[in-house]
């Protein structure tokens, strides 16, 4: 069997057009300009056939056969134009009317909807139809997040199908048929779906609505631009859209390396939390144990002044920095410059004690999200990614259910992906290592005739188990054959922060700190003189009094670090602290200094997704007061240090990056700017993957069509002849004005991975629960409890175990028990829950409250609970 | 005065032992599951390609498909692959295979016994309409007493032909009988009709190859095997060979179930003392719909009483079909607009709802045709009727052009191009009346 | 209450039957009917926990199909065919009227349906899916009151029917 589709030609309208045998039709016209109607049909989802708007002819067959259901055979002519398909178009569009409210001018999709807009081309203003409406309750709430409004449903089965095919969740169907068909969930089972804002952007007519944009603007109002979403490392593109300085709504654009279109809801309503009430408008100083408002040079020469007495007390390791991964790249690049060039101190950490070594991020081979799809199988030993990678957690699930990809899945706990797997590797927590040694069995049968990598999807399972566990693991599936790590960290630009340096024992651009100290001597002036202190490292530290400053840069340490003991003694001990921040969390209450940042949506820059792809953000609004981006932030303060960055804007500091860190080479300015789905580390690897010329979609900027990229911005002279075929183009022959070549600084090896010692996991004595601490989506963290929509969705906090558990210890479901960690003793309800092994404690993190934070010692490699009954 | 006459074969014995003949004593003391234990002497393939293709079989469900051609459309080598039979009955006025399954039952398990042989299935399921109680007991008692004798189940006969037979009860839902809406609903899912291609001979029940066969095509086999296809042939007229059983019902004076030889004139069926028996009262043949309610109509004219049953005769010269073999006739006391109003409130009911041309245009062909019907309507009505109707089936023509996804749609437009053809200006002057 | 401890075991065997279990949702809905009067909400959670969908797929399914009901009927369920063959022979004036009688008698739930497959006996209706056949308005008011008495019971009544009304 060959694998190359067979190419064939068609005749649409008159024109000759190629395509491949066995394409849809609607898809083939749209590649080549003609744009066929249609309800149902979405580009991401298998055609249905419903809808009937998109009927054509076809020479040689009868009747008027639904462009979305027909595939392409050589030689077919088609006519999308002609009176019996206009006829038929008309009749279509017509049947959908006559019971179709006509509440245009207070409708959420008024302005963009299909259904509208043809009507007004279609004609007749008086309706033949003079009966009755059908007539339902207006809008129903389906979920906390989604109402629908039966009377406009146009029954296009688009929601049904996202979240039964894409999502995994199909808690909507249809119910009743005929006429009475409609759009239900079951009684007090609401459609409560991660990804319930796609049903809404798919909705061709405004049947359903998100509670949190509903009547808040008009699509003519709206000013959009498109930008990476940065809620999580996954990068899914997007389009952000504000009216009145205020951002409205956020929707997914379709990227076929990404997101396919998709966003789950924290990204898409997640965008409330910028408007936040609690947002920090203005810098304060700390003034008689009191924090005042102050004026931005004021604050910022306390904030130098602070460090610059650490420094002056302890030297450069009396200086810490810790956050720095919900930034732009350039932001964490300026940090890194600043603490690792300007101050000299090698304690930086943008991870929060729950990632992994930077070596082992930056180091092992690298897979690409596209990788999943054509993988030979797919190895997931990572935290639960429907909770905590949402988006890539519907790409893997694609990959197994609708491509065939084998999952063997290692874990400890069922979770959002189990049932998709082909083989389970099950383990105690903790025990990964052992677990990933069984991998290499599973996976034989599995892989048999299969060809490309094995795609090992790699994380933290839970933040009550230290990273050793992981690490030991990582070192067994790394000798699997071929292959590719993707890496499950979870904060938004975590991955970008790693590679521009911002951890201990590296430098920008996939470096050591031994391997790069010469080349950023001479880029910088100096670099740090030893391999310095991890986030768990820098608390223990400073809990000791031994960091004199300690600079947090949106790190809400004592919600969002593992262990909220260690994380209060360090900001205690810590002799000065800086926060960097645009809420007002524990930390910055606790500040000597705080300075407000501007966050995602206003400001522009780069950031970087676990694949290591580099894509763009835009800047939509600006902050009320005055926030200011992070890498300017640093550049004052390394101003008040004695360097001068000297660096107007971002796209200087792009250019600075693609200089000075290797394995940012030539990705510079020109180039983000130019490559339509961004830039993967290192670009060496991976040219064949850019694209800087965006296909030619002739859609209409409908929002319920997938959003196709906006045309990367090639320069007038540049831009090729359109009809051209889409191409990839080696980014070396380009001319390349902007990039400042490295000549002069001297060479540096990027890292390659080989194994780290890792600490053992201790046995568990038969009376302790060891505790398996997994996010979830919607947490106490700011995105969530920040977004007023989102913010009621976060569930109780619930330490579950088997149900035998509970009568071993001699208590009832929902008892309150005495249970004591090395932190001390906490008391809380037990809940029943036969998913959990024996042996095992489950618990969510940071979902407020007391909870996993008041258990966990980050210093130790796994959390074991003794349990007593409440005397 | 015509005396035609049935002749009966699948009929024969249920006509004969009224007493037993659904019971597995009465079938097998009357020849029953003989022609199995022929078959199975035979190559499988055999029983496709020489007996049922030979016999000129054409599927008695509506569609009056080739059974041996639907058959070798299976691809090779594909297994399991599956039988599904289509017991759904609910085109109105159609009432034979209720009949055949409460009356003979074994003889429908010979012929699904055969016909799964014959294309390698070993998992065959009766999709039976929910509503028939009694042909379900019946049905799972054959299906019993058949397993337990070694008809049907592991190694039938020691031919070393395995066979499990599952009956699946409908829950009241027209459009399953649709083939591929039947699927969906016995895969558990709402009884939607499916895109096509895949055509279900490729993927069919489970994405698997399956045929589907109506309940008396599958009953006739058991008769073609015991003959053999070419003396089966014999019986009929041109590509319409065979018999059928017809469903009259309506204003005559012997409403019933008549299993006669195709080629008969409909003047035979309704008119015979041994068939239909004539119009009540002595009145006279206004209207007749043909093939069930799906089917456009004929008249009392001589032309139309006198034509043939023979599917492709009627199809090619009045563009009306035999359909199920439902046959009802109305005398001319009746309201044409009436009966079409009941058609259309009958499809929009039964629309699924899956694409819009159907789900909204059969409840508004129904609400315009009721106002009609009830002293309402509009002189204008008929043609804009015609319009809607156009749009669901362009051009009005059988066979149907639609712009639908099954032949739902397009049938409810059968009765008003019946209207139009037939009683324009009765339908006319009635609104005229009312205006 | 959903699935009594005997039905469970006839759900089970149900299930075996399918290649898949999603294709017992009908005859497990069925079953739950028969035991309950109606498809309860409960049934429809334990339907969907045994073939292993969500509760909406199972309400989407079953809201398909005319014959689950989802509120409390009679005792008696009268199904009343009023199609084109009963149309004129008498069935519409057999539904008012057996909807006049039994108006308020919680016993008895009188619904319209489409054809019934016994149009050679016209007018037609069932009790409890059991066929009656060439019905007048008061014949058919006694076979609902003869049931109401307990004289009558579903199940194999009517044989089917041959042609000349044998
Ligand atoms: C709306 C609709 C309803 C149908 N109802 C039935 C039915 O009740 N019984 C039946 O056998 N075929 C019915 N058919 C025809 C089937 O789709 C299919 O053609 C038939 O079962 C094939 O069997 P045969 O080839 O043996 O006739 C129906 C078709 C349509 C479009
Ligand atoms: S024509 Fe009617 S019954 Fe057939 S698929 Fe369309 S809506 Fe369903
Ligand atoms: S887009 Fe083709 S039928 Fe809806």
């Amino acid at each position: 069997m060959s694998d190359a589709p067979q190419k064939v030609t068609v005749t649409i309208d008159g024109r000759e057009v190629q395509a491949e045998q066995g394409e849809l039709l609607i898809k083939v016209a749209q590649d080549n300009g003609t744009f066929v109607p249609r309800f149902c049909w979405h580009e991401r989802m298998k055609p249905v056939g419903m809808c009937r708007m998109c009927l054509v002819e076809v020479d040689g067959v009868r009747g008027l056969p639904p462009a979305c259901t027909t595939t392409v055979t050589d030689g077919m002519v088609v006519s999308t134009q002609s009176e019996t398909v206009k006829k038929a178009q008309d009749g279509v569009l017509e049947f959908l009317l006559i019971n179709h409210p006509l509440d245009c001018p207070v409708c959420d999709r008024g302005g963009e909807c299909p259904l509208q807009d043809q009507t007004l081309a279609f004609g007749p203003a008086e309706s033949r139809y003079v009966e009755e409406k059908r007539h339902y309750e207006k809008p129903i709430p389906i979920s906390d997040l989604v109402l629908l409004d039966r009377e406009r449903c146009i029954q296009c089965s688009r929601c049904t199908r996202f979240a039964d095919d894409i999502a995994g969740d199909p808690l909507i169907d249809f119910g009743e048929r005929g006429g009475q068909m409609q759009v239900i969930t079951y009684p007090d089972d609401p459609f409560v779906s991660y990804f319930s804002g796609n049903t809404v952007q798919v909705c061709p007519v405004g049947a359903l609505t998100a509670k949190p944009y509903r009547f808040k603007a008009r699509p003519w109002d709206l000013a959009s631009v498109e930008t990476t979403c940065q809620t999580c490392s996954v990068g899914c593109r997007g389009s952000v859209e504000s009216s009145s300085n205020r951002i409205v709504r956020m929707l997914g654009v379709d990227v076929e390396p990404t997101n396919h279109g998709w966003l789950c809801d924290k990204g898409r309503f997640g965008v409330e939390a910028l408007h936040a009430e609690d947002r920090i408008r203005t810098p304060m100083v700390r003034r008689d144990g009191e924090l005042v408002e102050c004026s931005w040079p004021e604050a910022l020469d306390a904030a130098a002044a602070g460090i610059q007495r650490a420094l002056d007390l302890h030297g450069p390791g009396g200086v810490a920095l810790i956050g720095g991964s919900r930034g732009t790249n350039e932001d964490a690049y300026a940090w890194a410059r600043l603490a690792k060039g300007v101050i000299g101190t090698d304690h930086v950490d943008a991870q929060l004690g729950d990632g992994l070594p930077a070596e082992l991020v930056l180091g092992l081979p690298g897979a690409t999200i596209p990788d999943l799809d054509r993988a030979a199988a797919i190895v997931l030993l990572a935290p639960d990614l429907k909770e905590e990678l949402p988006v890539l957690y519907l790409r893997v699930r694609r990959a197994a259910v609708d491509l065939g990809v084998p999952l063997v899945d290692v874990s400890a706990l069922d979770h959002g992906l189990s049932r998709y797997a082909s083989a389970t590797v099950r383990h105690l927590p903790g025990e990964q290592q052992s677990a990933a040694r069984e991998v290499a069995a599973a996976l034989a049968p599995l892989t048999e005739g299969r060809s490309g990598p094995i795609v090992v999807v790699l994380g933290r399972p839970d933040v009550a188990t230290a990273a050793d566990a992981t690490v030991a693991a990582a070192g067994v599936l790394a000798d699997l054959p071929e292959a590719r790590f993707l890496m499950a960290l979870r904060r938004g630009n975590v991955r970008g922060a790693l590679e521009v340096g911002l951890a201990p024992g590296v430098l920008p651009g996939r470096v050591s700190l031994e391997s790069g100290a010469e080349r950023f001597t001479a880029a910088w002036g100096r670099v740090p003189a030893a391999r310095g202190l991890d986030a768990t490292g820098i608390l223990g530290a400073a809990a000791e009094g031994r960091v004199g400053a300690l600079v947090l840069v949106g790190a809400d340490v004592t919600d969002d670090f593992p262990d909220r003991h260690l994380a209060r003694a360090g900001v205690r001990g810590a002799g000065f602290v800086v926060a960097v921040d645009a809420n007002r969390t524990e930390a910055v209450a606790a500040a000597d200094v705080v300075l407000p940042a501007a966050l995602w949506g206003e400001k522009s820059g780069t950031t970087t997704n676990l694949e290591g792809r580099v894509q763009r953000v835009a800047r939509k609004v600006s902050p009320d007061g005055s926030p200011m981006p992070d890498w300017r932030i640093a550049g004052e303060l390394a101003l008040r240090l004695g360097t001068d960055f000297d660096l107007e804007d971002e796209t200087e500091l792009q250019d600075e990056i693609a200089a000075v860190a290797p394995g940012f080479a030539e990705v510079d300015a020109i180039l983000l700017r130019r490559a339509r789905d961004g830039v993967v580390l290192p670009l060496a690897d991976h040219r064949d993957e850019l694209v800087l010329e965006a296909r030619r979609i002739p859609v209409t900027d409908f929002s319920w069509e997938p959003i196709a990229p906006a045309e990367p911005e090639v320069e007038a002279a540049e831009a090729s002849d359109p009809d051209a075929a889409p191409e990839a183009i080696d980014a070396s022959d380009e001319p390349r004005p902007a990039q400042v070549p490295a000549a002069g600084l001297p060479d540096a090896a990027t890292i390659t991975w080989t194994g780290a010692e890792a600490r053992p996991t201790p046995g568990r004595d038969n009376y302790a629960l060891r505790l398996v601490a997994g996010r979830r989506l919607y947490d106490a963290g700011r995105t969530v409890s920040a977004s007023p929509s989102l913010a009621g969705l976060v569930p109780e906090t619930a330490l579950r175990v088997h149900p035998q558990e509970i009568s071993r210890i001699g208590v009832a479901d929902g008892d309150p028990v005495r249970i004591t960690t090395s932190r001390g003793t906490q008391t809380l309800a037990l809940t029943g829950d036969t998913t959990v092994p024996l042996g095992v404690a489950v618990m969510a993190f940071n979902l407020g409250g007391v909870g996993v934070g008041d258990l966990v010692d980050a210093t130790s490699v796994v959390t074991d609970l003794r349990v007593e009954t409440v005397r | 005065m015509s005396n035609a006459t049935e002749t009966r074969i699948i009929t024969k014995r249920l006509r004969d032992r009224t007493e037993d003949s659904w019971t597995l004593a009465g079938f097998t003391a009357s020849g029953g599951y003989d022609a199995l234990r022929k078959a199975l002497a035979m190559e499988p393939a055999a029983i496709g390609a020489e007996q049922v293709a030979a016999a000129g079989l054409r599927g008695r469900g509506g569609a009056g498909f080739p059974t041996g051609t639907k058959w070798s459309f299976l691809p090779e080598g594909n297994y399991p692959r599956y039988l599904v039979v289509n017991g759904d009955e609910g085109e109105p006025s159609t009432f034979k295979d209720r009949m055949l399954v409460e009356r003979d039952p074994h003889q429908l398990l010979e012929g699904i016994a055969i016909a799964s042989y014959a294309i390698g299935c070993n998992k065959a399921f009766i999709y039976l309409r929910g509503e028939f109680a009694l042909g379900y007991e019946r049905l799972e008692a054959a299906r019993r007493d058949a397993m337990a004798a070694g008809f049907l189940g592991d190694n039938i006969l020691g031919s070393g032909f395995d066979l499990d037979v599952v009956i699946h009860r409908g829950a009241g839902a027209y459009i399953c009988g649709e083939e591929t809406a039947l699927l969906s609903s016995l895969e558990g899912d709402r009884g939607q009709p499916r895109i096509r291609p895949p055509f279900p001979a490729v993927a069919g029940l489970y994405a698997k190859p399956t045929v589907v066969n109506n309940v008396e095509t599958l009953a006739t086999l058991p008769h073609i095997v015991a003959m053999g296809g070419e003396e089966y042939a014999k019986l009929g007229v041109n590509r319409s060979t065979g018999t059928r059983i017809f469903s009259v019902s309506g204003h005559v004076n012997r409403p019933g179930n008549y299993e006669v030889e195709l080629g008969m004139t409909f003047r035979d069926l309704i008119f015979s003392p041994e068939l239909a028996g004539g119009i009540r009262d002595g009145r006279s043949v206004k209207f007749f719909i043909p093939g069930g309610a799906s089917s456009q109509w004929l008249t009392g004219s001589d032309e139309h009483l006198d034509a043939p049953l023979d599917m492709d005769y009627v199809q090619q010269t009045f563009g009306v079909m035999l359909g199920s073999g439902a046959v009802m006739v109305y005398d001319d006391t009746t309201n044409p607009a009436l009966v079409a109003w009941r058609l259309a409130k009958f499809f929009a009911h039964e629309s699924c709802g899956k694409c819009t041309p159907c789900r909204e245009g059969t409840g508004w062909i129904e609400k315009i045709l009721y106002r009609i019907s009830h002293g309402e309507g509009r002189p204008q009505d008929l043609d804009l009727l015609l319009d809607v109707g156009d749009n669901i089936s362009p051009g009005l023509n059988a066979p149907f052009s639609q712009t639908t996804i099954c032949p739902l749609g397009p049938s409810s437009v059968s009765a008003v191009v019946s209207l139009q053809n037939y009683f324009r200006d009765e339908v006319i002057a009635m609104c005229r009346a009312t205006a | 209450m959903a699935f009594t401890n005997e039905n469970l075991a006839v759900a089970q065997e149900i299930l075996a039957r399918y290649p898949k279990p999603k294709s017992a949702i009908l005859p497990l809905a069925h079953l739950a009917q028969d035991q309950d009067g109606y498809l309860t909400q409960d049934a429809m959670r334990e339907i969907a926990e045994l073939v292993g969908v969500t509760p909406a797929e199972v309400l989407g399914t079953t809201s398909f199909y005319t014959m689950f009901k989802r509120d409390p009927v009679g005792r008696l369920v009268v199904s009343v065919c009023t199609n084109v063959t009963c149309l004129v022979l008498g069935g519409p004036e057999v539904l008012e009227h057996l909807e006049r009688r039994y108006a308020g008698d919680t016993e008895v739930t009188i619904e319209e349906v489409e054809c019934l497959a016994a149009c050679g006996n016209a007018p037609a209706m069932q009790v409890n899916y059991e066929f009656h056949e060439s019905l007048t308005p008061e014949g058919a008011a006694e076979i609902v009151d003869a049931y109401k008495r307990g004289e009558l019971t579903a199940r194999g009544v009517s044989g089917g029917q041959v042609g000349g009304g044998a």
